[in-house]
């Protein structure tokens, strides 16, 4: 038997994620529920805003509505399985860093995060865009939403690390979540209303920098706190 | 075996005094000795307790981070009971700010809500936020996991207030009245000594409400240990619910 070396942080964080995505792959939940989420909800806009169309400031917030409560679907599951089939405890008895524990986890958010997010930009632009966005102008959206799914996935895990421990889990992940997205969610529908109105809009550089100010600070934050969330 | 050693709230008596004086007289002179503003008139007296009660939130939500940090690095439960204090009082002292900005607001522009004004709709925010603090702790029955989860959490909402700040402010023109610039020299001299007069007052009405609540916990705490001693069973005492810090006494 060769001598026990301890998993560096990057390969038990990539066990984990491979757990995790091989986990979705199998029986798909999440992300079913997520995009199933935002169907729903694009045609609830529908009616409830009574209108076919729409464009401009409307489309972004309603996009990014749509998107946030879905992300609380993704953040509230996220650490749900482990909790309840012991693959926490299994975790903290392997001897690796507990940072892995949210790269993995952050990651698969994230990876969750994007592909619904690609889901719905497609399937928001058939059912509820007005205006048809040019190619620059989706690759715009897609750079945002990369952004935006980036900061969802540092918070989310950050919370999802936080609530999983609390009796009233559901509740606290929407009430910490939605105001702490707050500012995410000010820079990326600012940015994306000139790329859902008609005429040839495009990105502006200070709500880039805002969301990558985000991402960067909670990233920081989340690596420093998130030991003290799975002490025990 | 308690003993009445660890006293708290010894100098309460001194900073309750220095408040009530320092507060009447920020007071009397916001009224009696600053001038009339000339563009608002008197509605802008509110100012003088508006803008120290939104700065001493801010102060307060800072140094609940601030004790986290301290928490978290030392695991000592007194930065626990600080930082929850300071959070608490913040909170309260946030609506406060909350609602003399409402009212300005009506005084100044006529309507209770003005969204163009980027403060107070971040003060909103951070309320909204900080209000999750005591439901979190309520939520978490284990004291030392609700208290490391609540500084983590003291940490998190700490760091968001400035970046809560910059992205309401890239979003809304400016409106706000700017009262003190960075030059520091945009109010006038009266108007001056009465401003900082009466944020030295709420500065001090918050340090001595937050001494007097860690101090109240204190002695219901030491009564309790005091009780368990005198009654003849030694039984635990029940487990309670409680948001509040537990307060082991030796």
């Amino acid at each position: 038997m060769s001598a026990a070396r301890p998993p560096s942080t990057l390969s038990a964080a990539r066990a984990v994620l491979y757990k995790e995505l091989t986990l979705e792959r199998r029986a798909p939940q999440t992300l079913t529920a997520m995009a199933l989420f935002c169907a729903s909800a694009f045609v609830i806009f529908h009616f409830a805003l009574g209108r076919d169309e729409v464009e401009g400031a409307l489309a972004s917030g309603v996009l990014w509505v749509t998107l946030t409560l879905a992300a609380l679907l993704g953040i509230g599951r996220s650490f749900v399985a482990d909790r309840e089939e012991g693959g926490l405890d299994g975790f903290l008895l392997a001897p690796a860093p507990r940072s892995a524990l949210l790269i993995a986890k952050a990651t698969t958010l994230f990876v969750f995060l994007l592909i619904v997010g690609v889901l719905a930009a497609l399937l928001f632009s058939v059912l509820l865009l007005g205006p048809t966005p040019s190619a620059s102008q989706w690759a715009s959206l897609a750079l945002l939403i990369v952004l935006a799914d980036l900061g969802i996935a540092l918070v989310g895990t950050l919370i999802a690390g936080i609530a999983i421990q609390t009796r009233a889990r559901d509740l606290i992940t929407s009430i910490l979540a939605l105001p702490l997205l707050i500012p995410l969610l000010i820079a990326v529908t600012k940015a994306s209303e000139p790329l859902l109105s008609v005429g040839a809009g495009t990105l502006t550089g200070r709500w880039l920098a805002l969301l990558g100010l985000y991402d960067l600070i909670f990233g920081l934050l989340a690596y420093a706190l998130f030991d003290y969330l799975v002490e025990d | 075996m308690p003993t009445t050693k660890s006293l708290y709230g010894r100098r309460l008596p001194g900073y309750a005094i220095a408040t009530a004086i320092v507060l009447t007289a920020a007071i009397a002179l916001a009224f009696f000795y600053a001038p009339i503003e000339a563009d608002q008139g008197f509605s802008q007296k509110i100012f003088y307790i508006h803008v120290p009660l939104a700065i001493v939130t801010l102060g307060g939500f800072v140094f609940g981070g601030i004790f986290g940090i301290q928490y978290l690095r030392s695991g000592d439960t007194r930065h626990d009971l600080r930082s929850y204090t300071a959070i608490h009082q913040g909170l309260i002292f946030c609506i406060g700010a909350l609602i003399t900005g409402c009212i300005w607001a009506k005084a100044a522009w006529g309507q209770w809500w003005v969204w163009d004004e980027p403060t107070l709709v971040s003060f909103l925010i951070v309320f909204l936020l900080y209000c999750t603090y005591q439901p979190l702790r309520f939520s978490i029955e284990d004291p030392e996991r609700q208290a490391r989860y609540a500084a983590v959490f003291a940490v998190v909402a700490g760091v968001f207030v400035p970046v809560n700040f910059i992205a309401v402010r890239l979003a809304s023109p400016l409106i706000h009245p700017r009262v003190l610039s960075s030059s520091g020299d945009s109010l006038p001299g009266e108007m001056r000594i009465a401003f900082y007069s009466a944020l030295v007052g709420v500065a001090l009405l918050f340090i001595t409400i937050c001494k007097y609540e860690m101090a109240s916990k204190h002695s219901r705490a030491q009564l309790a240990a005091l009780r368990r001693s005198l009654s003849d069973e030694n039984d635990e005492p029940a487990a309670v619910r409680t948001a509040a810090p537990r307060i082991a006494i030796k």
